[in-house]
């Protein structure tokens, strides 16, 4: 059997640093006189990055899982909020990060850091809802959400002047708000370079994700999981811009230099919604049959830029826009990027989902399909039944099996093994010496 | 006359073919949500018909809506994946919770429709933009409806949507006022039956049995004892069996906010110059689905101060299983109730609902409300 060469990859150790300041400044921000803000990583994030250079965030879907991946804490998280009366069948992130604003823990030790100010955008139900019980469970922080529910991108939708003008409207008025909760000046042109950093990091993770379709695959998902996490965790900065350009240069040398994932590839799957984050060693487990996660909707399209074209049916870049001169330019073109989010297509219509996961199968080569029936996101899990079925129809092997990216409870580990190892038989697979 | 209500729930795809034999060139759109502004569609001579589920166990939904999605929006989809809405000519959502838009998309899926609409109704109804994002969104809207209809929807077709919408919500809120009264002249299942049917029903035919109804309640006595006065709120609930039973143990529902209640037509469009503005006015500012109430939740004081107008002992807050938007608010609503002396029962319901269990549930909560009246 070939073997491919591999290596490990270059980029990691930044990667955790990265992550970790990120964690790290957030708490310590008060103590230089900066600011702390809170809100989900698809809030617009270059935004509040125009009060000043000392402004940090904590982005509550990746803290979420930060949560998950530590399952007494988490479970202890879960039943604070359970105790508060939320159900269990709520967002298990925002049930994660209730239970440690209640138990006034924060996942990275000490007390949870109360941010000045929340800030946020709504797609799915939960989004605002979320913030409206922070803000409540803190005694009332100021509390800002932004609307992006106006439809689909192109091919599927348009993005009309009317759809812009509500975004970009909001976020002006957001700007006028912040200046007032936090008594600072906005400064245009640092918001202007944050947005175009935002506009790099979201580009160039869907570069690195189409650098993916390389046989062999020059990463696996699991590993993608620590670093397109970067476009929520600080991805206006331009030290995760700058970290991106670095990984995609490496992608690019291993993908020449034929440099493996996994050195026996031979299988070439795709996953789809959050993994159970307590649970990441079914992708090892995977991996000894020789079949490597080679990314998903999700993990491409979470928050970067890769774009569907109906014509060629393929999914390829969008061009970052040119610098805009003003805050109002900058406003339009920041809400029309963000509204081409791969995934937030699927809030409007599963279908539009399933010709993106079609595309990606075909361009990514890959061999099967497993979906994480994901009982903790109900927006990840929004129409993915019929994804399944249209993948079928498509003629791709479909697995799902059910579980919960942060609510341990819910992952019957046996039970999806025995399903792990049934779709491998079917695909021809065996467990390798 | 009230009778009239209960037939038309139980008769609807009847009522909607007779209704086509008589309107031959009629089109009957179905549609998912009540943030869909009907207003519009009367202006096109259209009958708008809300989807709503059966309360029957179903098999058929499996393979399309993972099962962690809400009951209702299930129930809905069997409808249609089991032909019972074969007459519609198209099929229509105003953008609400996830659960439902799910059953909306899987349905145009699979169930071919002459014509579908998805209208991008705001998340947000407290943002300044949303009534102007709203009226652009009612422009598209018409567009679409127009070139399916192949004729225009002029400023006095809209004016008589208005109208025949206003009406019925005139009349309703009448209605309502009326079960102020103590005892009230109708039972909260007359009224549920009431709205729901207004929902099924063209508005022209239901105006007029509710102006016969509103000169017959100033007369009109229950033939039982009030028992104690509640409150529903919550969820989508049209389950009519669970509401017979807790009146049947001591307590008439006198107020409601259910989008099958109260909260469908609380509010009429106010004639402001622009058309499309008004409606869109109409509806941002109407009291909101919990999915839309936010950052301020502004559904707690509203909800206490039906509780108080309607002089209430308790209320039970449903909440569909699964159903987020209402999870998320159910504490807060609940603490905010009780704080203001309005004790609350929290109930699950699913398609079905486990009416002995329940009984038991709510005979205790009556008797716990009722302990005062014993010294």
């Amino acid at each position: 059997m070939e073997r491919y060469k591999t290596e490990p990859l270059k980029c990691w150790q930044k990667a955790k640093e990265l992550r970790e300041s990120y964690y790290r400044n957030y708490v310590a921000a008060h103590e230089k006189g900066g600011i702390r803000w809170a809100g989900s990583g698809w809030a617009f994030d270059s935004v509040p990055m125009g009060l000043g250079d000392d402004v940090y965030s904590l982005t509550s879907e990746p803290y979420g899982a930060a949560v998950a991946s530590d399952p007494k804490f988490s479970l202890e998280c879960l039943e604070a909020a359970e105790k508060v009366g939320f159900a269990r069948d709520l967002c298990a992130y925002m049930r994660n990060y209730w239970g440690s604003v209640i138990l006034d823990k924060y996942a990275f030790g000490g007390p949870f850091p109360k941010p000045d100010f929340l800030w946020t955008a709504h797609i799915c139900c939960s989004h605002s809802k979320w913030y409206q019980v922070v803000s409540e469970l803190e005694g009332g922080i100021p509390y800002r959400s932004i609307d992006v529910s106006v439809g689909p991108a192109p091919p599927f939708g348009e993005i009309t002047e009317n759809k812009i003008n509500y975004v970009a409207g909001q976020l002006l008025d957001g700007i006028e708000w912040m200046q007032k909760v936090t008594g600072r000046r906005f400064d245009d042109e640092k918001f202007i370079n944050a947005t175009m950093n935002h506009f790099r990091s979201t580009s160039v993770w869907g570069e690195i994700s189409l650098l993916n379709q390389a046989v062999p695959a020059p990463i696996d998902e699991k590993s993608m999981y620590s670093l397109y996490v970067l476009t929520m965790l600080g991805g206006a900065t331009k030290a995760v811009a700058d970290f991106y350009d670095e990984v995609k240069e490496e992608m690019e040398d291993r993908v020449k230099r034929k440099i493996a994932a996994l050195d026996t590839e031979r299988c070439r799957v795709m996953s789809d919604s959050q993994p159970p984050w307590a649970f990441l060693k079914i992708f090892r487990y995977l991996e000894s049959f020789g079949c490597v996660f080679i990314g998903s909707i999700y993990t491409f399209g979470l928050k970067g830029i890769l774009v569907y074209d109906d014509k060629t049916e393929t999914l390829g870049l969008r061009a970052i826009p040119k610098r805009p001169k003003t805050r109002e330019e900058a406003c339009r073109a920041l809400a029309e990027w963000q509204l081409y989010i791969p995934l937030y297509q699927h809030f409007y219509n599963p279908d539009f989902k399933s010709r993106l996961m079609i595309v990606l199968a075909r361009q990514w080569k890959v061999n099967g399909v497993i979906l994480h029936l994901n009982r903790g996101c109900e927006g990840t899990a929004l129409g993915i039944m019929e994804n399944r079925l249209a993948l079928q129809k498509a003629g791709f092997p479909v697995m799902t099996y059910e579980g919960n990216m942060g609510d341990e409870r819910e992952f019957d580990e046996p039970r999806a093994m025995a399903r792990f190892d049934a779709f491998m038989e079917l695909l021809g697979l065996r467990e390798l010496d | 006359m009230l009778e009239m209500f209960n037939e038309w729930v139980e008769s609807r795809h009847e009522y909607a073919h007779q209704w086509k034999k008589k309107n031959p060139e009629g089109r009957i759109i179905g549609y998912f949500c009540t943030y869909v502004p009907e207003e519009i569609l009367y202006a096109g001579n259209i009958l708008p018909i809300r989807i709503l589920g059966s309360h029957e166990p179903q098999n058929v939904t499996e393979p399309h809506i993972f099962g962690m999605y809400c009951p209702f929006c299930r129930d809905c989809l069997a409808q249609g994946l089991e032909g019972r809405y074969d007459y519609i000519d198209g099929l229509m959502i105003a953008q609400s919770c996830l659960h439902i838009r799910q059953a909306y998309a899987s349905w145009i899926l699979h169930i071919p429709v002459d014509y579908q609409y998805y209208l991008p109704m705001p998340c947000s109804t407290q943002t300044t933009g949303s009534i102007r994002f709203l009226v652009g969104e009612y422009l598209e809207f018409k567009k679409s409806l127009e070139k399916w209809l192949r004729g225009s929807i002029s400023n006095e077709d809209l004016d008589r949507g208005i109208r025949i919408m206003n009406q019925n919500r005139r009349l309703m809120r009448q209605i309502y006022e009326e079960r102020k009264r103590n005892p009230p002249p109708l039972t909260g299942l007359e009224a549920m039956e009431m709205v729901v049917s207004s929902q099924l029903i063209d508005k022209t035919e239901h105006n007029r049995i509710l102006e016969d109804v509103l000169k017959l309640l100033p007369n009109r006595k229950l033939d039982r004892p009030q028992g104690k006065r509640l409150m529903i709120l919550g969820s989508e609930n049209d389950d009519r069996i669970f509401v017979k039973m807790v009146e049947s143990v001591g307590s008439t529902i006198v107020i409601d906010d259910h989008c099958t209640g109260s909260r469908y037509f609380w509010q009429e469009v106010e004639p402001n110059g622009d058309r499309l503005t008004s409606i869109a006015t109409r509806y941002i500012g109407r009291p909101p689905c919990p999915s839309k109430d936010w950052p301020e939740r502004k559904r707690l004081d509203y909800v206490l101060e039906l509780a108080k107008a309607w002089d209430v002992s308790g209320a039970i807050i449903i909440q569909q299983k699964f159903c987020d938007p209402h999870e998320m608010d159910i504490p807060a609503q609940k603490k905010y109730l009780n704080e203001h002396g309005i004790p609350t029962l929290i109930l699950e319901l699913d398609v079905t609902v486990p009416v002995g269990q329940f009984r038991i549930r709510v005979e205790a909560f009556l008797e716990m409300i009722g302990q005062e009246d014993l010294f």
